[in-house]
């Protein structure tokens, strides 16, 4: 069994109809595993299901709810403690779409605050949110200072009162991946939500999607991922996206992301063979909420690696981490 | 997965999966009294994997998890697999349950009405809680109470009783061998052997009933009784409880409701009789 399960139960929430007991509890497993499950659940809405399924579904549509909300108030505490700065804080990923209304926020999963300011703000936009109580997470030095050389985010903080993270980018792929999207661009051209907060454009929001699925990280959870990508390209100009994406130098993913998301929850798309293999990859997920194709998910997990970094930097990168004793899992 | 087992402990339903027979046959044996899910439809999946690679065969090691799970937890050994089952179906519950306020207490009732106990581990209420249940009380549960967020009643969630080290002997000495289960020795906690619940326990799952009296009670000091404050009481239910923060107001109003009507005593005891003895004596005062 694969996550097509739950992908159909998406795209066509009429189908679960025909579920039976073993469907439910393999399509609920999977929607938790991909943290799909609030999506699912406004997804299928007030439908007939059975009354076991009802109440799952009233769950997490309430979880949800409360991560929305858990999430807007850390946006407000960070506009608040960046208020004095004078910079733009501009929202990205689920809080921003939660923010904004738009329907890749609905039923959301939020985990951490994303924001993007300008990289010449960095240290101070740091030293602001040290005032108002955040605390760095990773105390390990090669760590901080790898992502403060390297990574396109500050290390994560974590608010010492609230216990929420906050990742504070500057730009949206690590500094030393391939592709150099314009940072300064995506803020200059963002738009309010309120007073202090800012979103992407549309177009953006899509490149930043798309990057972050497909040309960074190993793709796990990746059915979230793709699945904001398929509500934030409705309604968008596919010429300007295309401009846009060029711009960003992420033409390719950009393109291979549209393919995606309409092959799995849209209308259909003819598939290149890379995107048949990124699709097993996505889809590898069992009725038990395991992560299937472990070999594929270890190639993808080696590409992430690849992606993010010059080969001889890659293999100094390795070496110190197995001496300080991590291991691929 | 390759086994698997669905029940239903209280208002929760679980399918539990594992890489062995050996952990699933356990829990047929000690469950077997108790119902599946009413439609096959479990609310959730707890999985005993095998910790690595090759940890199916050699050296077997479980990692639980489930549809909620801790990357970091600690793998156990095949030996204790029954163990393990547990502990993912409470890892489910304490991060997953949101239909009450749920409680780290164990409870048992007598004429409708609920007695509560809460306390560290070691504090000795979940030995209280047994002990109880062989006498005369329903033993609701001996690890989560269920706070309902409408009408204030306390719910049961009468899984096995975890009985550690010392508790072992006090129970076996009470109960019958055939509700015991086998000793699994030498785990993180010491030495555990689970008991099952007498039957009107389990025939009684469904019923909840209203809290009279909380106790917090604590194993190993001279007896005394010393009467609890509401805000105190409030705070260390907070705390005593996995699912306040995201059940937001509603576990607040329930809380609150639940500090407010019901009388609450820390008791001390140097041991199970007097506990017992002190229970009775509380009990015919207050509830």
């Amino acid at each position: 069994m694969t996550a097509l399960l739950l992908v159909r139960a998406l795209r066509d929430p009429d189908c679960v109809a025909a579920l039976d007991a073993r469907g439910w509890n393999s399509l609920i497993a999977m929607a938790r595993a991909e943290r799909l499950i609030g999506t699912l659940a406004l997804r299928i809405g007030e439908r007939p299901v059975p009354g076991a399924v009802r109440a799952i579904l009233t769950d997490a549509r309430a979880d949800a709810e409360r991560e929305a909300r858990q999430a807007l108030w850390e946006a407000d505490r960070a506009a608040e403690a960046l208020a004095g700065l004078g910079l733009p804080v501009v929202l990205l990923k689920g809080t921003a779409y939660a923010a904004a209304g738009l329907s890749a926020g609905q039923g959301r999963f939020i985990g951490d605050l994303d924001i993007l300011v300008p990289r010449a703000a960095l240290t101070e936009v740091e030293h602001a949110l040290i005032r108002a109580g955040w605390e760095w997470v990773k105390d390990d030095p090669y760590d901080d200072a790898y992502y403060r050389q390297w990574m396109h985010e500050l290390p994560p903080m974590i608010h010492a009162g609230r216990d929420r993270m906050i990742d504070v980018h500057h730009t949206v792929l690590p500094l030393t991946a391939r592709q150099t999207p314009d940072a300064a661009a995506m803020i200059a051209d963002a738009l309010p939500i309120t007073n202090e907060l800012y979103m992407l454009c549309p177009e953006d929001r899509v490149c930043h999607a798309a990057a972050h699925l497909l040309a960074d990280g190993d793709l796990a959870g990746g059915l979230r991922n793709l699945w904001d990508i398929y509500c934030l390209l409705d309604g968008i100009d596919p010429a300007a996206l295309s401009v846009r994406a060029e711009r960003h130098g992420l033409g390719r993913h950009v393109r291979q992301a549209q393919r995606l998301a309409a092959a799995l929850y849209g209308e259909g798309a003819r598939l290149t063979l890379w995107d048949r293999i990124v699709a097993a990859r996505l889809l590898a997920r069992d009725g038990w909420g395991r992560e299937r194709r472990k070999l594929l998910g270890f190639a993808f997990y080696v590409r992430s690696h690849w992606l993010r970094m010059p080969p001889a930097m890659l293999a100094r990168h390795l070496m110190t981490k197995w001496r300080k004793g991590h291991r691929p899992v | 997965m390759n086994h698997g087992l669905s029940l239903k402990i209280g208002p929760a339903t679980f399918r539990i999966g594992s890489a062995w027979r050996q952990p699933v046959e356990a829990l047929a044996r000690l469950y077997a009294d108790y119902p599946a899910p009413a439609d096959g439809i479990a609310d959730f999946t707890v999985r005993l994997e095998p910790a690595g690679p090759f940890r199916r065969w050699l050296r077997p090691s479980i990692f639980i998890t489930g549809d909620h799970g801790l990357a970091d937890a600690a793998p156990m050994s095949l030996a204790h697999g029954l163990l393990a089952a547990e502990m993912g179906m409470n890892l489910q519950m304490a991060l997953g349950w949101r239909r009450h306020l749920l409680l780290h207490a164990s409870s048992v009732e007598k004429g409708g009405r609920a007695l509560v106990m809460t306390g560290e581990s070691g504090s000795g209420k979940s030995t209280l809680a047994a002990q109880l249940g062989e006498r005369g009380w329903r033993l609701m549960g001996d690890e989560f109470a269920l706070l309902d967020l409408e009408t204030g009643a306390i719910f049961p969630f009468p899984r096995l009783v975890s009985l550690k080290n010392r508790a072992i002997d006090v129970l076996a000495a009470e109960a019958p061998a055939g509700r015991m289960g086998p000793l699994l020795a030498g785990t993180a906690k010491g030495d555990i052997r689970h008991l099952l619940p007498r039957s009107d326990a389990v025939e009684r799952m469904n019923e909840g009933a209203l809290p009279a009296l909380l106790l917090f009670p604590r194993f190993g000091h001279e007896s005394d009784v010393r009467p609890v404050g509401q805000g105190e009481m409030f705070m260390r239910l907070t705390q005593a409880s996995t699912n306040y923060v995201a059940l937001g107001e509603p576990g607040f109003a329930a809380l609150t409701r639940f500090v407010k009507t019901v009388p609450a005593r820390a008791i001390d005891f140097p041991s199970g009789e007097e506990a017992i003895a002190l229970v009775d004596r509380l009990w015919a005062e207050w509830a």
